[in-house]
């Protein structure tokens, strides 16, 4: 079983059309349990990186998605689920993260416009199972002002450029997350989608 | 590179539409959802779907295209026409929309911006703005960055004039808290003689959120002098696209080969 992860940030409902359109066998759940017995999860993500934190505590989730990861099930973390993983993120005051992966979360530097809407290129930096079938330079959707900054750039999967080159996803074993929403990227993010519903049932 | 957008815009009243595309092969041609998906297929960035119907309680039925669009169709999109209170975004929402463009509403109480960025993310909320020029040539609207020029606001889908100054009042939106703008030519809309540049290049100038351009649009040329000389971050258009003078895909091969970054 796959977890949808429900922390009260937003609706989970293109998430959820796109993995059903995508045939994925999912549960939306906001329980810790449910989460430690799950196969795969995913961690979705709209509003404040500090709201978001403080939901996550409350509902008690943050230590059980620390240990989801540590156990190296596949985890997918979607636009704020990406960020929410650094280790601390700058909006609207310093907030510590999940300490997942090593960095930080900082807003465009550039003079560009922000957010970022709309839609941008993804450059792939190493091989991975998440993107199989998607060609480099395909177009993926984006909605976002702040950006990953990993400190160990092993981990960087795509960079994109806006204004500048930024990490657009990152891939560590069986944890990947992307800075663009897959749920609304069309075929390309759907094909996203099943690479990792796919590597779930292999698990 | 961001690619520019081309975002086809649906009208649709009591739940079908009626602006939409031409096309005979479709087994209902007044199906919204339908359209969307063929719209999808063609290469669309984004649509939109503007509600027209004038009555209250049609807004079920927009809410029920909103829910089986988001089922079938994975770009995002918009709905606009009747979103006057925050309990409408939110219903809009949650049924699948990703964003609501307001009109009227935040004219007449602007903290709906404010709210609703605060609640769904400034990113939800496109400010519509329906401006005509009260001071300056309304026929030429081509390029002409030296002519005084003034452009009101006009509310209830273009028949109601304001006093509110047009450039003014979209630094003002960006302020409270828009994520996007739609700009809407009253003088060019319906014409399809093209946008009116100078009016998207003055707010584009001076806005720090993307701006869309939208009332004109007659050909390939059209989109290219709003993105160029207009510096519009996306073009919506309706009638080019619905009775299939152009194919999207066209359009942007079109604009590719002309330098400008579309997603094919």
């Amino acid at each position: 079983m796959i977890a949808l992860i429900d922390y009260g940030m937003g609706n989970l409902g293109s998430v959820s059309n796109a993995l059903r359109f995508a045939g994925c066998d999912f549960e939306v759940t906001s329980d810790p349990k449910k989460l430690a017995e799950a196969d795969g999860a995913i961690l979705p993500g709209v509003g404040a990186f500090g709201d978001c934190m403080e939901n996550l505590r409350e509902y008690g989730l943050v230590e059980p998605i620390r240990e989801f990861i540590a156990s190296d099930r596949p985890f997918l973390g979607i636009c704020l689920g990406l960020q929410l993983l650094f280790s601390e993120g700058e909006e609207m005051g310093t907030h510590r993260g999940l300490d997942v992966v090593p960095g930080r979360v900082i807003r465009f530097t550039h003079s560009l416009k922000i957010p970022q809407i709309g839609w941008n290129q993804i450059t792939a930096r190493q091989d991975c199972p998440q993107l199989e079938g998607v060609a480099d330079g395909a177009y993926v959707y984006f909605v976002h002002s702040y950006h990953v900054v990993p400190e160990d750039e092993s981990v960087i999967a795509t960079t994109t450029d806006y204004g500048y080159e930024f990490c657009s996803a990152i891939r560590r074993g069986n944890l990947f997350a992307t800075q663009f929403h897959p749920e609304k990227s069309s075929t390309i993010g759907l094909q996203i989608l099943r690479n990792f519903v796919a590597g779930v049932t292999c698990a | 590179m961001l690619a520019k957008r081309i975002i086809p815009c649906l009208d649709v009243k009591e739940g079908r539409v009626v602006k939409g595309v031409n096309y005979v092969d479709f087994q209902d041609a007044g199906d919204p959802v339908e359209q969307a998906a063929w719209y999808n297929e063609q290469g669309a960035d984004e649509l939109t779907f503007l509600d027209i119907t004038a009555s209250l309680e049609h807004r079920d039925t927009v809410l029920d295209i909103v829910r089986r669009t988001a089922e079938q169709v994975f770009i995002p999109f918009t709905v606009g026409g009747g979103i006057r209170t925050i309990e409408d975004i939110r219903d809009t929402t949650q049924a699948g929309a990703d964003k609501v463009s307001i009109m009227t509403a935040a004219l007449l109480n602007p903290e709906i911006i404010t709210e609703g960025a605060e609640r769904f993310g400034s990113q939800c909320i496109v400010v519509a703005i329906d401006a005509k020029r009260v001071v300056g040539d309304e026929e030429n609207l081509g390029p002409a960055p030296d002519e005084q020029i003034e452009w009101r606001v006009y509310t209830h889908g273009g028949t109601r004039p304001t006093e509110v100054d047009a450039l003014e009042y979209a630094m003002r939106a960006e302020e409270l808290g828009a994520g996007e703008l739609l700009v809407t030519s009253i003088d060019a809309d319906g014409t399809k003689a093209g946008y009116d540049v100078e009016l998207l290049r003055r707010i584009s100038e001076h806005a720090s959120i993307p701006v869309i351009a939208s009332g004109g649009a007659g050909t390939v040329d059209h989109l290219y002098e709003a993105i160029d000389y207009g510096k519009a971050d996306a073009v919506l258009a309706a009638s080019i696209f619905h009775f299939r003078e152009l194919t999207i895909r066209e359009c942007k091969e079109q604009l590719a080969a002309r330098g400008v970054p579309v997603r094919l």
